[in-house]
């Protein structure tokens, strides 16, 4: 078996102060990287700022996607890990949005030399009610959704099927590809929804021994704040910062006070 | 298409879909002036205009009248989440939301809206985000169109491509089980040699054609063949079950190689007679073990040459002249060698899959290639031989089109060997 191509396999992309500390950015579910596009330039100012795709998404490598590798949150964290491994990356500060903040978290627990601190960015450790604990969600509802990804295919299948075979003598695709962005291979999508909103991350979060920065927004439709604050509880010294923002997007619907408050955690001294 | 916009202007011809009605009677230009007003109020579609946060900011009667709401219940009041189901409202904030942000628009959504009793409304849905003169975005403007017909043909359509997965599993699981039983689920133990196998099926759908097998039939003495039988699929592997028990059973009575091909060929014709011809190539093989090696004797029906690697590091073909289709002519000519096996020696015998892949684009990997390579490869043991055809083959990718079958043969090295 020929060696993984890490760089490929994850469309990684590296911009920012070469010699500055490292920022890893990790995108959630349903777009890719593009999601931190007005964040990673006012990172880039002060930081090494690395991006990249989850397998499945935006320009990742779809042949290296299998069902059993991303069924679970862990495979995604593998790759996170193969990343830094790849490139050398050392107290990485990693950011992880919405599902990536679990797997931020289980990256960190697996290798937590690696990473100087974390950013869970509308995190939430389990989108599923159980008990006294409020994730928001019920089976039925994510069975809803699944059904939202299945019935947004054909549209899926008319924008991506001829890019994704492969037409070099359509030049014109380039530009599809930048509308693919949010659309996803709807049995890909699938599963990473099923690792997303079906997975239990709360027995993690005591784990967790980097120095953590929660960032939830204000009102928040798949991360409550009461989500934000549990996590923060059960992660020993943790910080959270609430941003007078909607949605789940912070990076998009408030930029600056999102980079701001990364900025601010990511450049203080290492308590 | 339902726009938004004044075209009240109308002169007797700007518009086919008019033109060829009576001329602009008072009436009818009475009738095309609505107002902008009721244009965007009556329109065949909903219209939406929410502000950034979300918050429902304008709405006609269509939608209101579709979603059975009051004006007063929805804006400023209601964000446009609020009518999504909560699935919807997750695929919304996932994607719709970031993609809006992204590219100002959104289109070809499929949706459900949750009316005031419940009910759900299937939707199709373009959003637009307006921005003001210093380029802010200021609020999104969507257009909702019934789609329950629509829907209901594309859940249908769903529906059958998941039938269709269902059956293709379903058709890929027989043909490997069919296929498993057309080679032997594991090589026997060969005292004193070391054997081994690869299949490499084409195609995860269907039955291939390529057919091995190694078999005891005395003391010391074992019968293999390795061949290709014509076709793919059900039919095909009639034909190589049928080919492979008749081998078995010929060989147990005829120490005759070539025989033992005469009696395939005579069982084949019988069988397939007339508008549906069936044969096969094949080498079959009587070996004879012995104290210092073995003796093969081979015969061959058009099958490619068998390939020897002696311990010296040469590598050869076995050529054997003469050899004609298996079950094609009722009097078929075959014909046999025989060559001794020597420690560090090994006999390979593979199918045309092999010598057939295209390497780089459409030119076919040829026997020099391949004696080349195994030039390189002697000397050698049939598993590390049977690896390394196995990574020729994995080298040339999408370039092997059709079934490959490999069997290995060799005798252990002095030193590593007589156990």
């Amino acid at each position: 078996m020929g060696r993984v191509d890490v760089r490929s396999r994850n469309n990684v992309v590296v911009t920012g102060r070469d010699s500055g500390p490292v920022v890893l950015l990790a995108h959630g579910f349903g777009c890719d990287q593009n999601l931190w596009r007005l964040v990673a330039p006012v990172l880039a100012e002060q930081f090494r700022v690395v991006l990249f795709d989850h397998v499945g998404a935006g320009e990742s490598d779809l042949s290296a996607w299998s069902p059993q590798r991303y069924a679970t949150l862990d495979g995604y964290a593998s790759d996170v890990l193969d990343i830094c491994d790849e490139l050398d990356l050392r107290d990485v500060v990693l950011v992880g949005h919405s599902v990536s903040a679990m797997i931020a978290v289980l990256a960190a627990n697996r290798a937590p030399s690696r990473f100087a601190k974390l950013v869970l960015l509308t995190p939430s450790p389990c989108y599923l009610d159980d008990g006294d604990y409020r994730g928001g969600f019920s089976r039925s509802d994510i069975d809803e959704l699944l059904d939202s990804l299945d019935s947004n295919y054909l549209g899926w299948a008319g924008a991506m099927a001829p890019v994704i075979m492969g037409n070099p003598e359509r030049p014109e695709l380039g530009a599809e590809l930048t509308e693919s962005f949010c659309r996803t291979d709807p049995a890909i999508a699938r599963v990473f929804a099923k690792a997303t909103f079906l997975s239990d991350n709360r027995d993690d979060l005591p784990g967790v021994s980097v120095p953590t920065l929660i960032i939830q927004c204000r009102q928040d439709a798949i991360a409550p704040p009461e989500v934000g604050r549990f996590v923060h509880e059960q992660i020993r010294g943790s910080e959270l910062v609430t941003l007078d923002a909607i949605g789940h997007c912070p990076q998009l619907s408030a930029p600056a006070s999102t980079a701001a408050a990364i900025t601010a955690f990511a450049s203080a001294d290492a308590r | 298409m339902c726009q938004a916009g004044d075209d009240t202007t109308d002169g007797p011809d700007h518009d086919d879909g008019h033109a060829r009605l009576p001329d602009a009677t008072p009436a009818f230009s009475a009738l095309l002036e609505d107002s902008a007003e009721d244009l965007y109020e009556h329109a065949p579609c909903g219209y939406l205009s929410t502000l950034m946060d979300g918050t429902i900011a304008k709405v006609n009667a269509t939608l209101l009248d579709w979603l059975g709401y009051r004006r007063d219940e929805l804006v400023g009041r209601r964000r446009f989440s609020d009518l999504l189901t909560v699935g919807g409202r997750i695929y919304h904030e996932t994607h719709i939301a970031p993609s809006l942000s992204m590219h100002g628009r959104i289109g070809g959504l499929a949706l459900e809206l949750r009316a005031a009793d419940g009910s759900r409304l299937p939707v199709l849905m373009t959003s637009v985000v307006k921005t003001g003169v210093d380029g802010s975005a200021q609020l999104v403007r969507t257009t909702v169109f019934d789609a329950r017909d629509r829907r209901a043909y594309e859940r249908e359509l769903l529906r059958a491509r998941d039938q269709a997965d269902l059956e293709r599993d379903r058709a890929q699981k027989l043909a490997s089980t069919l296929q498993r039983t057309l080679v032997p689920p594991i090589l026997p133990t060969v005292a004193g040699m070391e054997v081994d196998a690869y299949y490499h099926p084409a195609s995860n759908d269907e039955v291939g054609g390529d057919f091995y097998d190694l078999f005891p039939l005395a003391d010391d003495t074992w019968g293999f063949f390795l061949g290709d039988v014509s076709g793919k699929g059900a039919a095909a592997a009639v034909v190589t079950s049928l080919t492979r028990y008749t081998l078995r059973a010929a060989a147990v009575s005829n120490p005759d190689p070539v025989a033992v091909l005469h009696i395939l060929n005579t069982v084949l014709n019988h069988e397939y007679q007339g508008i549906d011809p069936r044969f096969c190539t094949v080498v079959y093989g009587l070996l004879t073990r012995e104290d210092d090696g073995c003796t093969v004797a081979l015969a061959s029906g058009g099958h490619p040459p068998a390939a020897l690697l002696r311990a010296d590091g040469t590598a050869e073909f076995l050529h054997i002249p003469g050899g004609q289709l298996v079950g094609a002519l009722p009097d078929a000519h075959f014909a046999g060698i025989e060559v001794r096996l020597r420690a560090g020696d090994a006999l390979l015998l593979y199918s045309d899959g092999l010598t057939e892949a295209r390497t780089g684009g459409r030119v076919r990997h040829s026997e020099e290639e391949l004696l080349d390579f195994l030039d390189t490869v002697a000397p050698t043991t049939a598993t590390a031989l049977v690896e390394a055809v196995k990574g020729l083959l994995t080298s040339f990718g999408d370039g092997v089109d059709d079934d490959t079958a490999l069997l290995a043969l060799s005798i252990p090295s002095a030193g590593t060997t007589r156990r």
